[in-house]
């Protein structure tokens, strides 16, 4: 819905929810330690491979941030076989997608293929995990490139408060810090600790890797236990600990020649795994991640126009979570739009929600579920999240229950337990000179 | 989703409309006796359908000093009828279950939710309602039009690449109103009032100017018959004003330079071209992939993988208007990489691909990520609708039938004729952006 994709893929990772029936999925692990999650989709000659691997930023220290970002660019970049020129025209000549990326846990690749090419892909996607090259050459252009997009990132409020807001909430952990990490730290990144991260993290065992479209369970694990038979077990995965979160409450400024002031309002919050999750999903809904029909909207939105993008979102990740309330406004209304934000949090603590709020609440998020999987793509992501937040392939069949049990009482609970108005770590980037916040 | 909600495309994703749906043949076209055109697509693969309503009234339709109305009118369509109250659109949708959102473009203006099937029902009743019924309550109308203006803070005048879009389409066209931001210029939507907003709904909102596109997991003669009973009572709407506006040639260059708070340098090169009326735009279509679809395309590999002097590097070609549209080149300048030069590059593979024929590689690899794109795109319900809408609001929707076989005629000689014919210096318009600091840092 509104503020767009990563309100979804990162607030409501989980809330990704059921299943069509025909999702059917498979779980195997290959003899390898590679877990495989397969459904078969036959309506269309296409298939969708995704693969998390426990390869993130969190395993690189201060002094090399960027180190894990800079290996998953340059997957692409060259194999034994291969140069960069050779894979991209190979993909390209199939119309054939191959992306990287990486956040702090977790490097991706995703594989978007036709089926009469899925041999071309495989075989690929294979040399990559098994050899990938890091050609000097390839390095050097991904490190500009790289710094290049640090420079640019400059141009994007958004994206600079959100820096902002994590540095200051985690500060002297790999969560802190930007994952392609600074101009200073990605110069000082070499071929070696490239090699020697790829060779320790991109491993069977670490990996996730979901297969949906036209293709059965069967031949998908025998060939890809083919392609993949020298790509041999590492180090196990272990689990993230949790970062240190400041809970100091203060205001953080950024200064830029703009015309908003871009406002984040946050501090901790909880892991995916925490028991007050799905309360936390239905209370965050009726505060400000439900779309048009949240308080946030109806109150700084609507009823006073004084943004055009507003929301609040839980992020859960593995170990940790943060609670952000996110919004533009112009700078001469900062103020005001942070007095109200605060009001809405501090009601969410002091009153009950109806029960006409809760009923919508749940309506959506046990409504919207099948639209969640409406392409072997997002069935392909759910699963892998299916398996790494370790919710059971029975997740599907069981959310309806998890969010129906959620009462007005537990709302009120969960709010009081995870909403700080007195703890928020307020960011504005904008002109301070025309923005005026106490 | 392709657009987040409520939001006025500028640039059109343009890939995602250029590769028409498969099964085009088998979409059931009625229209009622008040002119109301239903264009039905049974797809069983999950139990969801996607209903959406598209009007043929957009930024083009405006009047010069009105910009932003057709989007602004879309955003007081959310603000209630005599039966439903402001907001409460999207409440009903997301309480069961769905998702709905709206966008303006030049051409267009789309209202549209995905919902299950037992029930899609809501939304089609709703939208009948906003057809015929709609308030543009007074007391929103202040509200709205901050929140307008706060949109294109956001979108516009906070983001250097749209900015830049903005200035160089006002100078590339003369009297085409695609010279007119969507969103509108910010005096323009200041001055908007109430009454601009009811003429123009009761100009263009009416059945015989609008188009019902619906996709997905339903029996069709069910739905024709809901659909009948909704919207056949709403009676037939003037005759809006058709507009014949055709931008004259262009005679020589035009530059225009922006500066304004931004990191690195973007260039763009926008070419006027001719839309999908014109046997033409299949071969613009594989040019502009030719050029830059991939990173084994010519420009990607001339500026940023040799020479390293962008970035990124496009090519965009927006055959799906409603009138002559534009071929554009686009690229983020790296750090000390200098405008000028990476125009010259830029020139040069131009000239040779105007001077040379491609490879048949080259054109075979263009036209089979068309093809691949095209069964991909078959994926989502959603993405389907949306370019069977648009080749309605701009040609037709059959268009879309003949869009492979055109595809797959196109020859090297037909890449190097139109390269000639319009990727020419005399018919472009250079934008720059020029990055300042702030003063106050």
């Amino acid at each position: 819905m509104r503020k767009l994709l990563g309100l979804i893929l990162f607030g409501f990772l989980a809330q990704v929810v059921p299943a069509q029936g025909a999702m059917v999925p498979k779980r195997s692990v290959l003899s390898n330690g590679l877990v495989l999650l397969t459904s078969e989709q036959r309506a269309l000659p296409t298939v969708a491979i995704e693969l998390l691997i426990d390869a993130g930023a969190r395993h690189e220290s201060a002094e090399h941030t960027g180190l894990a970002h800079l290996t998953s660019q340059l997957l692409t970049d060259g194999t034994a076989k291969r140069s960069a020129l050779q894979i991209s025209e190979t993909l390209d000549f199939i119309g054939a997608s191959l992306d990287t990326g990486c956040a702090d846990d977790l490097a991706t690749i995703s594989l978007t293929i036709l089926k009469k090419d899925l041999g071309v892909g495989l075989q690929l996607l294979a040399e990559i995990l098994t050899g990938a090259s890091f050609p000097p050459a390839e390095i050097d252009r991904q490190k500009q490139a790289i710094i290049a997009s640090i420079k640019a990132k400059e141009e994007d409020p958004g994206t600079l408060a959100g820096d902002a807001f994590a540095a200051a909430l985690l500060p002297g952990s790999a969560y802190g810090r930007p994952v392609e990490g600074t101009e200073a730290s990605v110069k000082r990144l070499d071929r070696q600790r490239v090699q020697e991260f790829f060779k320790r993290y991109y491993r069977p065992n670490r990996t996730i890797m979901s297969v949906v479209g036209d293709v059965s369970e069967r031949e998908i694990s025998s060939a890809l236990t083919e392609a993949l038979k020298n790509w041999s077990k590492g180090e196990p995965s272990k689990a993230p600990t949790a970062p240190v979160q400041s809970d100091v409450a203060k205001i953080l400024r950024v200064n830029k020649d703009l015309t908003q002031a871009n406002i984040i309002l946050g501090h901790g919050g909880v892991p995916r795994g925490h028991p007050d999750y799905y309360a936390i999903q239905v209370m965050n809904y009726i505060l400000g991640g439900g779309g048009f029909s949240s308080r946030a909207m109806d109150a700084i939105r609507n009823e006073r126009g004084l943004a055009y993008s507003v929301y609040s979102y839980f992020g859960t990740e593995k170990s940790y979570g943060t609670f952000q309330f996110v919004m533009q406004t112009k700078s001469e209304s900062a103020q005001e739009a942070i007095h109200l934000a605060r009001e809405e949090i501090r009601r969410m603590r002091d009153e009950l929600v109806t029960d006409s709020e809760l009923s919508d609440a749940k309506d959506y998020l046990t409504g919207s579920f099948p639209l969640r999987f409406d392409t072997n793509r997002k069935v392909a992501g759910f699963l892998g999240q299916v398996e790494y937040y370790e919710l059971g392939l029975d997740y599907p069949d069981r959310y309806g229950e998890l969010i129906r049990k959620v009462s007005r009482d537990d709302i009120q609970r969960v709010a009081r337990a995870h909403l700080s108005p007195d703890k928020l770590l307020t960011v504005i980037v904008g002109n301070q000179q025309k923005i005026t916040v106490k | 989703m392709i657009s987040p909600r409520r939001l006025q495309l500028l640039i059109v994703p343009f890939l995602l409309f250029l590769f028409a749906p498969a099964h085009a043949a088998q979409v059931q076209e009625f229209i009622l006796d008040n002119g109301l055109k239903v264009l039905l697509l049974e797809d069983h693969k999950s139990p969801a359908v996607t209903f959406q309503v598209w009007y043929r009234v957009g930024g083009r339709d405006e009047k010069d000093g009105k910009s932003g109305l057709a989007h602004f009118l879309e955003h007081m369509l959310f603000k209630g009828t005599a039966t439903t109250g402001p907001e409460e659109y999207s409440r009903i949708i997301a309480k069961n279950g769905g998702r709905s959102n709206a966008f303006t473009t030049s051409d267009m203006t789309v209202y549209f939710a995905t919902m299950s099937r037992d029930k899609i029902h809501i939304q089609l009743d709703l939208e009948a309602d906003r057809m015929a019924n709609a308030l543009l309550g007074d007391t929103y109308f202040e509200p709205e039009k901050k929140v307008i203006q706060e949109e294109r803070r956001m979108r516009t005048d906070d983001n250097p690449g749209s900015a830049l879009y903005e200035i160089a389409a006002s100078v590339a066209y003369t009297i085409h109103p695609y010279r007119r931001p969507v969103v509108g210029w910010m005096e323009d939507i200041q001055s908007l009032t109430r009454q601009d907003l009811v003429d123009f709904y009761k100009l263009y909102y009416a059945p015989n100017n609008a188009v019902i596109v619906m996709i997905g997991d339903f029996n069709s003669d069910e739905m024709l018959s809901k659909i009948k009973a909704a919207y056949g009572k709403i009676p037939r709407g003037p005759e809006p004003p058709k507009l014949t506006l055709v931008e004259p040639s262009q005679r020589g260059e035009k530059r225009v330079t922006l500066k304004k708070e931004a990191e690195l340098p973007i260039l763009m090169l926008f070419h006027h071209a001719p839309n999908l009326h014109s046997p033409d735009s299949f071969a613009l279509d594989l040019l502009s992939i030719v050029l830059a679809g991939g990173k084994s395309s010519r420009l990607y590999q001339e500026l940023v993988y040799q020479k390293r002097l962008v970035r990124g590097i496009d090519a965009d070609y927006s055959a799906v208007s409603k009138d002559a549209t534009g071929f554009s080149i686009s690229a983020q300048l790296l750090p000390g990489a200098q405008p000028a030069n990476v125009e010259q590059q830029i020139d040069r593979s131009l000239d040779k691909v105007k001077a040379e024929l491609v490879s048949e590689r080259e054109l075979q690899k263009a036209k089979n990520q068309v093809e691949a794109a095209f069964i991909f795109a078959q994926d989502s319900i959603f993405g389907q609708a949306m370019k069977l809408g648009y080749y309605e609001m701009v040609g037709g929707w059959r268009l879309v039938d003949s869009y492979l076989d055109n595809m797959r005629k196109v020859t090297r000689e037909d890449l190097r004729r139109v390269a000639q014919k319009y990727l020419q210096r005399d018919n472009r318009t250079v934008g720059t952006l020029i990055p300042t600091k702030a003063k106050t840092q």
